[in-house]
């Protein structure tokens, strides 16, 4: 697909909680067709710590108000900056880049389960409503530190159903995705999920138990973003491939992860 | 509108403006951005004898004003460059510059005499200053008479424009680049990247794989420009300089330190179509100050 620097223009910055943002942004023109699981680079100017582009999944696209979504955790300078955008402002933004999630491959009775960790949880969102636009029914499985980590619960609800833990127990099951009752209860066809590595493994494990297909959505440190470095490498069973452009999604089948 | 061209002895380009090796890809990677034939130079990613999986990940490290990489000259090796990437690029209409690496002088002899029967590569960048391997030629760059050995061997079989590049992890530079210049080199190029490090210190752990890099981007220009500037008094052949340029001003600040033509590297990584925004700002200078050519501020430093 081709790749765009765009100026793109804020529509909105709404605060989540404390500690993420969600930044809407359009511009003129029409935006590029955007997959999901393909994520932007976003350019921060303004100091020395900030040198690089952010790489932030793409959370959602509104097509008929020209929209294109990012959900923000703030961790460093370069969010802590973003967080303080106001509407009107341009960000500078390269997209769309890298491979999407592939959907499921035969009959549209398949049952997917998406399974979200933290900030992890950005690119299903778009992901749902890509698998219902196609006919099929995602469930959603979304997993937080407590309450105040859970993003977007409502749009996620008009998607599909959505089952929750918290570590604290605040909503949902107490405990870890992977330990959701759910998981006991039902069979799936084909998972997705995007979150901490620890807990992407821990879903990994569980697909390839039970003979799932699994896609993960891979947040390794990128420079370029667009497989030109070869910084942000991932070993797989073709040697090392870059996540920015072989990625950032991938079947488990592909990683050589100790599972 | 001035005359951008120039010559690195022999080899003519359009404008001094090149991509540097490692950040570039193969120019494929950035042809949504930038229309490739307006750039003077593509030196194409570091390229061994025999294939290299790179060092494990992870590889870089944003740094203040710049990043620490610590690649490892990851690359599938020259029979695989030669059978599936030179038929895609050959095609390109600007000079395709190949960055050669070996682990021993040999290595390095038999990939340049490969790719000298390419006939869509002009010339060879000689990476004699990698920081990420143990044997990924610093090791020569790093004494004058292993610089010399090494472009010796490969001068006897290289017979278009054989560029070198030098590493800045050395006391005295300037003798080094007299050195490859009387092994034969026709063209030197520096800065490679500055041997750095980071640390994580919430976890006590490096940040790299390989726990020190090569530094580059802003953070490293000054030191880049002050051996540009030296390496061009010690030498008579063309110098090509970088390390640290983002934009026209930077490029033009390495030309009047004497440098015949410049490269472009982790800059692109932040703005990919800043190679074209610096040819254009480098002719926007000429005209404002009044200059046809671009080799007219060639060294032109007033001290
Ligand atoms: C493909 C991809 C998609 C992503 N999608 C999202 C998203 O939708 N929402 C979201 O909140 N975050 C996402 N991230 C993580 C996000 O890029 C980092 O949180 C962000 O770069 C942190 O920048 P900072 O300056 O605030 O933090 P700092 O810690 O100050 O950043 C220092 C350096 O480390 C890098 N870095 C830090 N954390 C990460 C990380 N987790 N992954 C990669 N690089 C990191 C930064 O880019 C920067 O170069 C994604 C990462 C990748 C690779
Ligand atoms: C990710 C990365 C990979 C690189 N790979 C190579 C390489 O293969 N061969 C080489 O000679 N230099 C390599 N370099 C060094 C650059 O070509 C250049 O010398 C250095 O980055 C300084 O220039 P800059 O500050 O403009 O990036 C690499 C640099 C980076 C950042
Ligand atoms: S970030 Fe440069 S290759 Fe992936």
């Amino acid at each position: 697909m081709k790749k765009y620097i765009l100026d793109l223009t804020v529509v909105d910055n709404v605060r989540l909680h404390s500690n993420y943002i969600l930044l809407k942004m359009t511009q003129e023109a029409t935006l590029p067709l955007m997959l999901p699981g393909q994520f932007a680079e976003i350019r921060i100017d303004g100091s020395a710590s900030t040198f690089l582009r952010r790489p932030i999944s793409i959370n959602y696209v509104d097509i008929e108000k020209n929209e294109v979504w990012f959900l923000i955790q703030l961790i460093g300078d370069g969010t802590r900056q973003l967080s303080k955008v106001n509407r009107g402002d341009k960000i500078n933004t390269i997209l769309p880049l890298g491979k999407n999630f592939t959907l499921p491959k035969t009959n549209e009775q398949q049952k997917s389960l998406l399974i979200g960790g933290g900030v992890g949880t950005a690119p299903l969102l778009y992901l749902g409503k890509q698998l219902i636009e196609n006919g099929y029914h995602p469930t959603f499985l979304l997993g937080a530190r407590s309450s105040l980590d859970l993003l977007q619960l409502g749009d996620f609800q008009k998607f599909g159903q959505v089952y929750i833990t918290t570590e604290d127990g605040s909503v949902g099951e107490k405990g870890y995705v992977t330990q959701h009752s759910i998981l006991f209860q039902e069979t799936f066809d084909m998972i997705y999920t995007c979150g901490p590595r620890p807990m992407m493994m821990s879903v990994a494990q569980y697909a390839q138990t039970h003979q799932i297909e699994c896609e993960v959505s891979l947040e390794n440190k990128m420079a370029c973003g667009v497989g030109a470095c070869l910084c942000c490498v991932e070993n797989t069973n073709e040697g090392h491939l870059c996540v920015c452009k072989e990625g950032p999604v991938f079947n488990i089948k592909q990683l050589l992860w100790q599972i | 509108m001035a005359n951008l061209k120039v010559d690195i002895n022999g080899l003519s380009m359009i404008n001094p403006v090149m991509t540097a090796s490692g950040t570039f890809g193969y120019g494929k990677e950035f042809e949504d951005f930038v229309n490739l034939e307006r750039i003077g130079g593509i030196i194409i990613k570091g390229t061994t004898l025999n294939q290299r999986e790179g060092n494990p990940y992870p590889r870089m490290a944003e740094t203040p004003s710049g990043m620490l990489n610590a690649v490892g000259l990851q690359n599938k090796g020259i029979e695989y460059f030669i059978k599936k990437i030179y038929p895609q690029i050959k095609e390109i209409q600007t000079n395709m510059i190949v960055n050669v690496s070996g682990s021993d002088i040999e290595s390095y002899a038999k990939t340049a005499e490969m790719i000298n029967e390419l006939h869509h590569i002009p010339a060879i960048e000689l990476n004699i200053s990698c920081p990420n391997v143990k044997q990924g030629g610093m090791a020569f760059g790093v004494s004058a008479h292993g610089a010399s050995e090494v472009v010796k061997a490969v001068r006897k079989v290289y017979k278009k424009t054989l560029i070198v590049k030098l590493s800045p992890n050395v006391t005295d530079i300037a003798e080094i680049a007299r050195s490859v210049e009387a092994a034969g080199a026709d063209s030197i190029s520096l800065i490679n990247t500055i041997l750095g490090m980071a640390i994580d210190a919430e976890k006590r752990r490096p940040l790299l794989s390989t726990i020190t890099g090569g530094l580059s981007g802003a953070a490293v220009k000054p030191i880049a420009l002050r051996m540009v500037w030296q390496v061009a008094k010690a030498v008579k052949i063309p110098v090509i300089g970088l390390g640290g340029i983002m934009n026209a001003r930077d490029a033009i600040e390495f030309i009047l330190a004497g440098a015949t033509a410049i490269q472009i590297g982790t800059a692109n990584f932040i703005d990919p179509s800043v190679t074209v925004k610096v040819i254009e700002g480098i002719n926007e200078y000429l005209d404002r100050h009044h200059y046809s050519s671009v080799k007219d501020i060639i060294g032109a430093l007033e001290i």
